[in-house]
């Protein structure tokens, strides 16, 4: 069916690596070796979790930010600067709040140099062709989410790119506008109507990803790297309700918690365990309404992810982190696709609230080695005081500074809820003292 | 819906001249034929100022306001000018921006009626015997009071547009050029005219007090309402100050209501906000000029060109576009360089700054205007501190009022416009009448225009404060001192600072004014540094003026720091709501 023309490498990476200087001095690695290949005429979706490198790779594509090393290539040639005919619809929209929604669409169009009657006739097909007539004239700040999107699917299908990158178009969208959107391109699509080639599209939402694309990417996380490849045979329309549908969705959740699951802790000071781990910020107060709902019926203690994310309206990624931060304090462990309630986990779910405060102080002590390490220091020091600063450079030799910012962020919060120590923002100390 | 009905007439609009046009077409070409006379005025030689010497007639006052506002309106021009080329290299070149930025810091509190002196002799050189340099002289005075914060405002902006647009640019290949004028301007738009509007208010106290300059025994005075006023003073005429106060305030209306309204009006489409927000500002005569139809479509000529200018193809050096491969960290050597070059332009200012002075001045020179600063700060922080027992009150009663706050807000915007410097005639009458203290009594001169800041920040303050905040304070009974200590103040705090910072820094610009007055041949002096470089400024002593501005600057850049920028942080920090 594909010819060979349409079989030309569009995008080639291999071995491509990028790391960010940190403050320590070593190199924080977020891709390693990378090996990419995009072909004419198929969807790509690129799956991982928040710190695997799915938008920087994104970007590398896109020749906004250049790679440390390895090739990377556009049609055969190395990619220098934005390449032409690949065009970007961004998370956030990225529209000019200045700009009708015309002008918005035309920009493309006028940056290429192209004249204005040429110019108005094809932003008037692309907006035609999403859905957007009769909104010409309207400013962004005019319209709702969904619209706003729709604007930048034109402003990107206006310049006939190959590849469409897309950055997690419908993650800033409600449910309802996201669906809506992506079963409209996904008509388009299959009917032939985009002036596109190929589409690369990067995602933390599963199901989004089996519904739309014909391949799926894995990313590992810490650093970047394929961990596997999906291939996504089902015939479009895709029903959500199928049952091979809901099977890849299950063995995709199982592949991400597999990779979640904690490994035996090697020896010197490696990122992602001991004092170097990572602490997504999760509240407190949703970690106990988590196991109260896991305890309570249907689940009673298990409960599959898909539908226990579902039910929360979490994307995978949101549900694996709360599930990541309840097996480290050990309330519960993950495990092929699977969050199952631990001993100790039921009977927080029984507890009352200082009780619960008292059993969350034992496990953070016991199992989050830095809040066992600042209370160590705090208890040592004869002011019972320490500045957070000290916590933050130890944090800052395994992780990059944002990672340190959210680790802290955790700390301070779960700290704060078990009563193990106090914090005072303002002079960025940790203490020993409460407020009686 | 079809949308073709909606999209023909904003794309064919007909051509046909409407009521409106006629209106517009008047207002347009009076305007142009005002420039030109003006304009025209310019160019004479400098004796005919002499010829033709300033006079107290009323019915050269319109023609005096009209070279008034030209010279403000150039300054403004040149400020924007400035601003865009100054803040964009600031903001694209990171050796350039370690310099320049600090700079401008330093600039913003210079008192640049000191510069004068300085200035003045400049321009007169450089056109001898031209009125033209006279009045550039004049124009670069507003211009020194109204560049560093428009400036600074945009250099702001270049620096936090939005990474996502800025990868969309990128992304469509828009080069170097059309980045700014498309994104990183209209990004900055809605800050630089907000700032602009501030620098304008600002301008017509300068402006004023620029007209007529006196530097040893030079005197150039320029036909305006400054000089108008001044020789009223002279001639000891209170009618004729009377009329030029009125005067003043019709020009700022017809500027307020032609100028800035519609273009506050225009730019709300610039602001970065992705919802619709509360009630767009509205303009009668932006809406006058939208309901035109021919006259709309003699613009556009000027937005095509606009859009080519914009669309221009002009490159950046590589160096500035894409980083192939992750770029290492910057030449080390260059910074090395850069440093020495900066560190040797800077002593050997320094050192020149000191073998001027040293030449002329003993170290007890130092102490006077030390010792003449600290005084002049004593007054500033009184009146500061008298302003906001009045102000804030007063700003919190109203601004907690809606429709009161609503109606007063453009008062008060406007009495802060109002060049204060007009009014002082009528205060020293009263202090000569009554034969009062002038060290005490000519001290509120230099709050007079700028205590309206504090008012216009406090009222935007209040009524800002969010409702469920007050019903919820009410619910609790927090009434007296207590409400005000733990509900409203902290509430208001960090536009109440803002307010403060902006008088404080008008007051010590003002006190160059205000430390002096005459009326007729009455001087009034009051000890300070304000005096001390008016004094030395008017007997042509530059040693002792370079000195006053000098520890003028320090002065005020200490205040700054060490006061209201902490102050600030903390309202920032602690008690900025939402």
């Amino acid at each position: 069916m594909l010819d060979a023309a349409n079989q030309a490498k569009l995008i080639d990476l291999r071995s491509v690596c990028r790391s960010f200087p940190k403050g320590s001095g070593e190199d924080l690695v977020v891709l390693e070796k990378v090996d990419l290949t995009i072909h004419a005429g198929e969807i790509v979706g690129m799956l991982g979790r928040s710190g695997s490198g799915k938008s920087t790779l994104l970007r590398i594509i896109a020749g906004l930010i250049a790679p440390t090393s390895g090739d990377a290539e556009c049609r055969g040639e190395t990619i220098q600067g934005p390449p032409n005919g690949i065009a970007m619809v961004f998370q956030s929209f990225a529209l000019f709040p200045w700009l009708t929604v015309l002008q918005n669409v035309e920009l493309g169009l006028e940056a290429l140099g192209i004249e204005s009657a040429e110019r108005r006739k094809r932003a008037l097909a692309a907006i035609d062709l999403i859905g957007l007539d009769g909104f010409e004239s309207a400013y962004p700040k005019e319209l709702s989410g969904g619209m706003r999107q729709r604007v930048g699917f034109a402003r990107a299908l206006v310049v006939h790119p190959d590849l469409l990158l897309m950055d997690e178009p419908f993650s800033a969208l409600d449910v309802l506008t996201a669906e809506t959107l992506r079963t409209d391109l996904v008509d388009l699509w299959i009917e032939g109507r985009l002036p596109i080639k190929s589409v690369l599209m990067v995602t933390h939402n599963i199901e989004e990803a089996v519904l739309m694309c014909d391949r799926v990417l894995v990313l590992s996380s810490n650093p970047g790297r394929v961990a596997a490849e999906f291939k996504i045979d089902l015939p479009h329309p895709r029903k959500r309700l199928d049952p091979a549908f809901r099977q890849l969705v299950d063995s995709l959740y199982a592949h991400m918690t597999r990779r979640a699951e904690p490994k035996a802790p090697p020896a010197g000071n490696i990122p992602g365990i001991g004092v170097g781990m990572v602490l997504n910020h999760v509240s407190s107060n949703v970690l106990s309404g988590l196991i109260e709902t896991l305890a309570a019926p249907p689940y009673n203690g298990h409960a599959d992810l898909p539908v226990l994310a579902g039910q929360l309206q979490l994307e995978a990624d949101e549900i694996l982190h709360l599930g990541e931060s309840l097996q480290l304090l050990r309330f519960a462990q993950l495990s092929e696709g699977d969050l199952v309630l631990t001993d100790a986990g039921k009977r927080f779910a029984n507890l009352e609230t200082d009780a619960r405060k008292k059993l969350f102080a034992e496990h953070s002590l016991n199992y989050v080695p830095v809040m066992a390490l600042i209370k160590r220091v705090l208890d040592e020091r004869p002011t019972h005081a320490a500045p957070a600063a000290r916590f933050r450079n130890e944090l800052e030799d395994y992780m990059s500074e944002e990672y340190a910012d959210e680790t802290l962020k955790t700390i301070v919060s779960w700290g704060r809820y078990a009563e193990l120590f106090a914090y005072d923002e303002q002079s960025e100390t940790f203490s020993l003292e409460n407020p009686h | 819906m079809d949308f073709r009905i909606i999209r023909a007439p904003a794309l064919q609009r007909a051509l046909r001249p409407n009521i409106w046009d006629v209106v517009a077409f008047v207002l347009v070409i009076g305007t142009m034929v005002l420039l030109v006379y003006g304009g025209e005025q310019t160019t004479l030689p400098l004796s005919t100022l002499d010829v033709a010497p300033v006079s107290l007639d009323p019915g050269h006052l319109p023609l005096y306001a009209l070279r008034t506002t030209m010279r403000m309106l150039l300054a403004i021009v040149c400020s924007v000018v400035f601003t865009f080329v100054y803040s964009a290299v600031a903001a694209k070149s990171r050796r350039a921006e370690m310099v320049l930025i600090p700079l401008l810091d330093i600039l913003q509190s210079v008192p640049i009626l000191g510069f004068l002196t300085f200035t003045v002799i400049f321009f007169l050189n450089l056109f001898p015997g031209r009125v033209l340099g006279a009045e550039l002289a004049c124009v670069f005075a507003i211009f020194t009071s109204q560049a560093w914060n428009m400036t600074f405002s945009m250099y702001q902006s270049i620096r936090n547009v939005p990474k996502d647009l800025e990868e969309a640019t990128q992304s469509f290949h828009l080069s170097g050029w059309q980045r700014f004028w498309r994104l990183e301007v209209p990004f900055a738009m809605p800050g630089l005219i907000w700032n602009a509007m501030m620098s304008m208010s600002g301008g017509w106290f300068f402006v004023v007090a620029s007209e007529a300059i006196t530097v040893g025994n030079t005197t150039v005075t320029l036909p305006g309402i400054g000089s108008y006023v001044e020789l009223a003073i002279e001639k000891r005429n209170l009618p004729a100050i009377a009329y030029a106060l009125l005067t003043m305030l019709i020009v700022i209306i017809i500027y307020d209501q032609c100028l800035f309204r519609p273009i506050v009006a225009w730019a709300d489409k610039f602001r970065f906000e992705q919802t619709a927000s509360g009630d767009a500002p509205t303009s009668w005569m932006l809406d006058l000029f939208r309901r035109t139809r021919a006259l709309r479509a003699l613009t556009y000529p000027f937005v095509a060109l606009n859009r080519a200018f914009s669309n221009m193809q002009i490159a950046l050096p590589a160096s500035m576009r894409f980083h192939t491969k992750a770029s290492g960290p910057p030449s080390r050597v260059l910074d090395v360089l850069w440093f020495i070059l900066i560190a040797a332009g800077t002593g050997y200012a320094g050192w020149k700054i000191y073998r001027y002075l040293s030449a002329h001045l003993a170290l007890s020179d130092l102490y006077t205007a030390v010792g003449d600063g600290l005084v002049t700060l004593l007054r500033v922080v009184v009146l500061i501190a008298l302003a906001s027992l009045i102000w804030v009150p007063v700003g919190v009663w109203i601004g907690l009022r809606p429709k009161l706050a609503e109606r007063m807000q453009p008062i008060a915007q406007f009495l802060a416009a109002f060049p204060a410097n007009l009014a002082f005639p009528v205060f020293v009458v009263f202090i000569v009448h009554y034969g009062l203290d002038s060290n005490i009594w000519l001290s509120p001169l230099m709050i007079l225009g700028t205590q309206w800041y504090i008012l216009f920040n406090v009222i935007a303050g209040a009524s800002a404060f969010p409702t469920d905040m007050r019903e919820a304070a009410g619910s609790f009974h927090l009434k007296g001192w207590l409400w005000w200590i733990k509900v409203i103040l902290p509430g208001i705090l960090p536009y109440y600072i803002t307010g403060a910072i902006t008088a404080s820094g008008g007051s010590w610009n003002a006190s160059i004014v205000a430390e002096v007055a005459n009326w007729g041949d009455t001087h009034l002096i009051a000890k300070g540094l304000g005096a001390y470089i008016a004094t030395a400024t008017a007997a042509g002593d530059f040693p002792r003026v370079v000195l006053g501005i000098a520890v003028m600057c320090v002065m005020v850049t200490l205040f700054n720091r060490l006061l209201w920028r902490p102050l600030y942080a903390f309202g920032e920090r602690r008690v900025r709501l939402g």
